[in-house]
C-alpha cells in the first residue's frame, strides 16, 4: 500500500484508539504522589553510596546502620567468601552466559550442590538463577493440572506466582492457622495429588509457622510438603537448617525452598530433597531451564558461605541476643511490635496508617538508620510497619544506638510519647 | 425462603463488614468495580465465606467470580 502525505501527516488523534495500558496504575501513581508532594522521601528509591560492611553503609553523604538488609550472618564481606569469589571471577570468567542443562554447569555448581545437601543431610540439590525462581520453577512445575496447592494466605509473591505459572487448582488458608488447613484439606478430593506449602519464617511479621502441628496434618491428606526457609536458614535449629530442623519435623518435609541472598550474603535459589527423581525436575521446571545460570564467582561465595555457616553456633547465639535486646528495648519505648516476643530475626514495627510510617522512616534515616517500610499488598491488609531486620554482625553497641535512634525519631514524629 | 435466598442473605451478612461505603448489595453488584475491594480484602472475605459455609473456592474460580449473584451460586454449587 502507497501512503499518502496526507496520511502521513494525520494527527494521532485520528489513529486507532486503544485503551492507554498505564490507565490501570493511575490511582496507585496518584496516591504515590500525593504522598510525595507532602516533602517526604520515597521509601522506595534509597541508593547505597558506599556499603562499608555488613551493617554500615554511606546513604546520601550519611553514615548510616542498616537494618533493614537479610544479611542475618553477616557473610557478604566474609574474607574466606570474597576470596573465593575472586578466584573464580579470574579462573572462570564474568559469567556462564548459558542455562544450567546446556553450557551453565561449571564445577562450581556442582560443588555448590554438593554443599548443599551436607548442610541439609538431604540427597538432592537443584541451584537456580534466584531465590524468587525456586519457588516459582517448584511450585509450578510439581503441581499440574487436578492437582492442588494449599498454601497460606500470607505466603510469599513467589509462592503465589508459582501458582499462577502452574495450572493446579489453589486454595489458601487463613494464616499460620492449622485448623484452617486441615478444614481445606478435608474438602479436597482423597485421590487428588496435593502440595502444600509452608514458609518457616514470615518475612513481613516476622513471625514463624507451627511446623510441628502443620506439617504432620499436610501427612495426614496424603500432601508433599514444601517449606521455604529462605529468613530461617543459618540460625534455626541445630545444624542451621530452619524452622522445621528447630521444631523437629525436617523428616516429613519433601522440599526445602531457599535462597543464597539472605544468610548466605550473596544472590541465587535452591531447592533440597530427598525425592529420588529430583534431578529430573531440571529439565521440566522452566524457571530453572529458560534462565542463565548464576556466574562462577557467585556459586563460589555461595559454596564457601555455606560451609560456614555449618560451624557458625557463636554468630548464630549473638543473633539471637541482638533480636532478643531490640524487641524488649522497642517495646520499653512504646513501641507495637507485631510478635509478643522475638520469634526470629525480623522485628516488625507496626504503625497506623502509610503517612505515619513513612514520618518515622524518614526520621529514622535522618538519625543514621535505615529500616524497610512495607505496606500493603506486601503485608496484610491494613498492616503498615517498619521492618527490622537484625545482622549477627551488628555489635551490642549498635543495637543500643538503634534503640537510641528510634527513641529520638519517635518522639520527633509523635509516633511515640 | 428458598435455599439460595437463605444464601444470599448469609453472603450479604458477610459482606457487610468489609462494605466500608455502604454500597447497596444486589445480584449484580460486582466486588471490584460497586465495592472498590482490592486483592487482599477479596482474599479475606473469601476465607470468611468458606468458613461460613465449610466449603473450597479455589483460587481459579475466585477468578471467574465478578458479582455477589456469581458468588451466590458458587457456594449453592459447592455445598452440594
Amino acid at each position: 500500500m502507497t501512503v499518502t502525505t496526507e496520511h502521513a501527516t494525520t494527527p494521532a488523534t485520528e489513529e486507532p484508539k486503544a485503551a492507554d495500558l498505564f490507565a490501570k496504575f493511575a490511582p496507585l501513581i496518584r496516591e504515590r504522589d500525593t504522598l510525595l508532594e507532602t516533602g517526604v522521601r520515597d521509601p522506595f528509591a534509597i541508593v547505597m553510596d558506599e556499603v562499608k560492611s555488613p551493617t554500615e553503609a554511606v546513604i546520601d553523604g550519611k553514615d548510616t546502620i542498616l537494618l533493614g538488609t537479610y544479611n542475618y550472618m553477616g557473610m557478604t564481606f566474609d574474607p574466606d567468601v570474597i576470596a573465593a569469589g575472586k578466584e573464580a571471577l579470574e579462573k572462570f570468567g564474568a559469567g556462564t552466559t548459558g542455562s544450567r542443562v546446556l553450557n551453565g554447569t561449571y564445577q562450581g555448581h556442582k560443588a555448590c550442590e554438593e554443599a548443599l545437601e551436607e548442610f541439609y543431610g538431604m540427597d538432592h540439590a537443584m541451584v537456580f538463577s534466584t531465590g524468587y525462581q525456586a519457588n516459582l520453577g517448584i511450585v509450578s512445575t510439581l503441581a499440574g493440572k487436578g492437582d492442588y496447592v494449599i498454601l497460606d494466605a500470607d505466603s510469599h509473591a513467589s509462592i503465589y506466582d508459582g501458582c499462577f505459572l502452574g495450572n493446579a487448582d489453589i486454595v489458601r488458608f487463613r494464616h499460620n492457622n492449622p485448623e484452617n488447613l486441615e478444614k481445606r484439606l478435608a474438602k479436597l478430593p482423597p485421590e487428588a495429588g496435593k502440595l502444600v506449602v509452608l514458609e518457616g519464617v514470615y518475612s513481613m511479621l516476622g513471625d514463624i509457622a507451627p511446623l510441628d502441628i502443620m506439617v504432620p496434618i499436610a501427612k495426614k491428606y496424603g500432601a508433599m510438603v514444601l517449606v521455604d526457609e529462605a529468613h530461617s536458614m543459618g540460625f534455626f535449629g541445630e545444624h542451621g537448617r530452619g524452622v522445621a530442623e528447630a521444631q523437629g519435623v525436617m523428616d516429613q518435609v519433601d522440599f526445602i525452598i531457599g535462597t543464597f541472598s539472605k544468610s548466605v550474603g550473596t544472590v541465587g535459589g535452591f531447592c533440597v530433597s530427598n525425592h529420588p527423581q529430583t534431578d529430573f525436575l531440571r529439565l521440566v521446571c522452566r524457571p530453572y531451564t529458560f534462565t542463565a545460570s548464576l556466574p562462577p564467582s557467585v556459586v563460589a561465595t555461595a559454596t564457601t558461605s555455606i560451609r560456614k555457616l555449618m560451624y557458625a553456633g557463636n554468630k548464630r547465639a549473638h543473633l539471637w541476643e541482638n533480636s532478643k535486646r531490640l524487641h524488649k528495648g522497642l517495646r520499653n519505648l512504646g513501641f507495637t511490635l507485631a510478635t509478643e516476643e522475638p520469634e526470629s530475626a525480623i522485628l516488625a514495627v507496626l504503625l497506623p496508617d502509610q503517612e505515619k510510617a513513612v514520618r518515622m522512616w524518614q526520621a529514622l534515616l535522618e538519625q543514621g538508620l535505615y529500616v524497610n517500610m512495607a505496606r500493603p499488598p506486601a503485608t496484610p491488609a491494613g498492616v503498615y510497619l517498619l521492618r527490622c531486620s537484625l545482622c549477627a554482625e551488628h555489635t551490642a553497641e549498635q543495637v543500643e544506638q538503634i534503640l537510641d535512634m528510634f527513641e529520638a525519631a519517635g518522639k520527633a514524629t509523635g509516633s511515640i510519647s | 425462603m428458598t435455599d439460595r435466598a437463605t444464601t444470599f442473605a448469609s453472603v450479604e451478612a458477610l459482606i457487610e463488614p468489609f462494605n466500608a461505603k455502604g454500597v447497596e448489595l444486589g445480584e449484580s453488584t460486582t466486588f471490584a468495580g460497586d465495592l472498590e475491594w482490592d486483592s487482599l480484602t477479596v482474599m479475606d472475605f473469601v476465607a470468611s465465606i468458606e468458613d461460613e459455609f465449610d466449603i473450597v473456592i479455589t483460587m481459579n474460580q475466585q477468578a471467574e467470580i465478578e458479582t455477589v449473584g456469581q458468588l451466590v451460586d458458587a457456594v449453592e454449587e459447592s455445598k452440594e
